[in-house]
């Protein structure tokens, strides 16, 4: 099955990438913007519904590594002129070596001991930036200047080209992580968040799992930061507050927790959403405060209906859609072969699931 | 020497508030193993309920009677309307919903009454006292918002000691199915804790909102430094909820004071930095017992 799955998934993202590509010289440069925006969403989201769905460990503070990408982006950019991919590159370096950092301190801590230091990381870091104005440029942040390259002519709009390079690590990502994912790593992560004693008594090194999953989140959550940083041109800490966090949780939930293609369809509701239900709502002549608060009301509504009644999120519906023809044409096999996750029920926390082997299951509905 | 005092008493005084919010999910987390995110959230939608009641009537004990009173609605709706059905099921999914309820009551308020901070009355002087000619760094309303924390953490300790009612709920939270065996209504009393939880969440919020002004957002970091003190103190134990708040208070009020120009935007910093210390050596929080996984 892995064997045939890879080409599979580089098929799925050449696919989207030619599709990107086609819609960002057919769209303006608005929805240029917003699907740079999308990408930058997906490259993050799909880190925490790693973290979150597969290694079960929950966290409310990813904002904070976007954020240590972000500032490190600026600075190297501003300081030292470098070219952004070698940029790219520091800034995942960075932020991996600070998941392993708040990983290392998180293998200690279950439910919501990690939670609350998780979410406190999400608050303390940002002020960060207004205590050392002299460096991180306070509340004003910093500037970052970044141009489309020379070949692709003097007329390129610059938001096309931002919306390549975030779609390009976006993919580049997605295909990593789902390969991550079907790995022994990946399998691993899933024994552990099942039943840790079960997993422990397997061979599999808990500490060790647990901790590379917050490598892995924290490095898509950076790179998403330094993206960030070059499509706004600014980073403050306006940007990274703890709202951002409750967002990519809101994504990964909404989409389906755990699977990669739920990642992009959080990501497109928690982008597309919020235009789209302002500009309804000032069409109809309320007043901007009213209207900038619906979509947060709403994704409130959104969240708690998700979770009472589709737990499995927009990618579990997708899926039980594709059961509807799949199984009739391919009788008794599994769908494991789909380029996500097999397993996409929630996280089972600490509550003391049954003791199964802590291998993937098979046929599980 | 002086400064120290003042740094020490007003800490106190914020250290009683994040005790208040503590308290509240610790008893939330003793009834259904939850941590209830929405709190805060819960906290500011209630003071916005004392603020029109005292706009319209004018009394400040009304709107603050009102706010307790709609604490304790707005806790027992939430915890029938959304998190009943979440009971069984995993526990991540009904942290999520609190995150949602946060999401929800946030945007209301927007809604309601837009971004604007509003700044709301304290019940007593808000002048700082004096003992002799030093300034002792705390008012009147400080004294009493201490006063009232205080009042209501020993009205509830003596409630859980010695009312039957306290025993069912310590029954509860000690194991759910001997208790539900012996005749007790669990589900009810989980209901109980959420609007005892939703009284204190709104005494805090009416106690801090003088001091931080009144808007959609004015709970966040009240409640990311109450749930600090709770994590801190051990979320099983209300007597650690309460030291943990102190703790923070007066640790954080130091750090405001001692660090310099910095010291206001490090709070966050500080805090964190004492949770991870505290996390380190006792996984658990301080008050915490021994541990026990379940396998």
């Amino acid at each position: 099955m892995t064997v045939q799955s890879t080409p599979r998934i580089l098929g799925a993202a050449l696919a989207t990438a030619v599709l990107v590509v086609i819609a960002s010289i057919k769209l303006n440069a608005f929805r240029d913007y917003q699907i740079a925006e999308i990408a930058i969403e997906v490259t993050a989201v799909a880190g925490l519904t790693v973290l979150t769905g597969l290694s079960g460990q929950i966290s409310l503070g990813n904002g904070a590594f976007m954020a240590i990408g972000g500032y490190t982006t600026a600075l190297l950019m501003l300081h030292l002129g470098w070219p952004f991919v070698a940029v790219l590159v520091i800034a995942a370096a960075v932020t991996a070596v600070a998941g392993a950092v708040v990983g290392v301190a998180a293998a200690r801590l279950h439910g919501p001991y990690l939670a609350g230091a998780t979410l406190l990381l999400g608050v303390a870091l940002p002020s960060l930036a207004d205590a050392y104005p002299g460096t991180f440029g306070g509340d004003q942040g910093l500037n970052v200047v970044f141009t489309a390259p020379g070949f692709l002519g003097v007329n390129f709009p610059l938001t096309r080209w931002q919306a390549w390079v975030s779609s390009a690590v976006a993919l580049v990502t997605l295909v990593l992580l789902a390969n991550l994912a079907r790995s022994r790593i990946g399998r691993n992560w899933r024994a552990v968040r099942d039943d840790e004693v079960a997993a422990a008594l397997a061979g599999v090194n808990v500490a060790r799992s647990r901790i590379l999953a917050f490598v892995v989140s924290a490095t898509c959550a950076g790179m998403a930061g330094a993206l960030l940083a070059i499509v706004t041109g600014l980073v403050a800490p306006g940007a990274f507050t703890i709202t951002l966090s409750i967002a990519l949780l809101t994504a990964a939930v909404i989409g389906g927790l755990g699977t990669l293609p739920g990642a992009v369809w959080g990501s497109l509701v928690i982008v597309l959403v919020p235009t789209y239900a302002t500009d309804v709502a000032t069409s109809h002549g309320l007043s901007t405060a009213v209207a900038s608060n619906i979509p947060l009301a709403a994704y409130g509504v959104v969240l708690i209906l998700v979770m009472l009644l589709f737990p499995q999120g927009v990618q579990g519906g997708v899926r039980w859609l594709l059961g509807l023809f799949l199984i009739s044409a391919v009788p008794n096999r599994r769908t494991a072969d789909a380029p996500d996750v097999p397993d996409a029920r929630p996280p089972a926390g600490e509550t003391p699931a049954p003791l199964a082997p802590p291998h993937e299951k098979e046929g599980t509905q | 020497m002086v400064e120290f005092l003042q740094f020490t008493l007003s800490g106190i005084s914020f250290g009683m508030i994040y005790a208040a919010i503590a308290l509240s999910l610790v008893l939330i987390w003793r009834g259904t193993r939850l941590l209830n995110f929405a709190q805060g959230g819960m906290a500011m939608f209630t003071t916005y309920v004392a603020y029109e009641v005292i706009r319209h009537t004018g009394s400040y004990w009304a709107g603050f009677a009102v706010a307790l009173a709609a604490g304790v609605v707005l806790g027992a709706v939430a915890e029938l309307a959304v998190i009943r059905p979440t009971l069984g099921k995993p526990e991540f999914n009904a942290v999520i919903i609190t995150i949602g309820l946060l999401i929800f009551i946030e945007g209301l308020a927007g809604i309601l009454y837009g971004g604007q901070y509003r700044s709301f009355p304290a019940a007593f002087s808000v002048i700082g006292l004096r003992a002799g000619s030093t300034p002792l760094g705390v008012s009147r309303f400080d004294v009493f918002v201490a006063v009232a924390v205080l009042a209501a953490a020993l009205l509830l300790g003596i409630g859980f000691r010695y009312t039957s009612a306290g025993l069912r709920m310590r029954a509860a939270a000690f194991n759910t199915t001997i208790a539900r065996l012996s005749g007790i209504r669990v589900a009810r009393v989980i209901t109980v804790g959420w609007a005892l939880a939703g009284l204190l969440g709104a005494l805090a919020g009416v106690l801090v909102s003088p001091s931080t002004f009144l808007y959609p957002n004015s709970m966040d970091s009240i409640f990311v430094f109450g749930f600090t003190a709770a994590v801190i103190g051990g979320l099983d134990s209300p007597a650690g909820a309460v030291v943990g708040g102190l703790l923070l208070g007066v640790a954080l009020s130091y750090a405001g004071g001692y660090l310099g120009s910095q010291g206001s935007d490090l709070t966050a910093l500080v805090a964190l930095g004492i949770l991870v210390v505290v996390l380190m050596f006792r996984p658990d929080g301080i008050f915490s017992g021994a541990r026990v996984r379940r396998v």
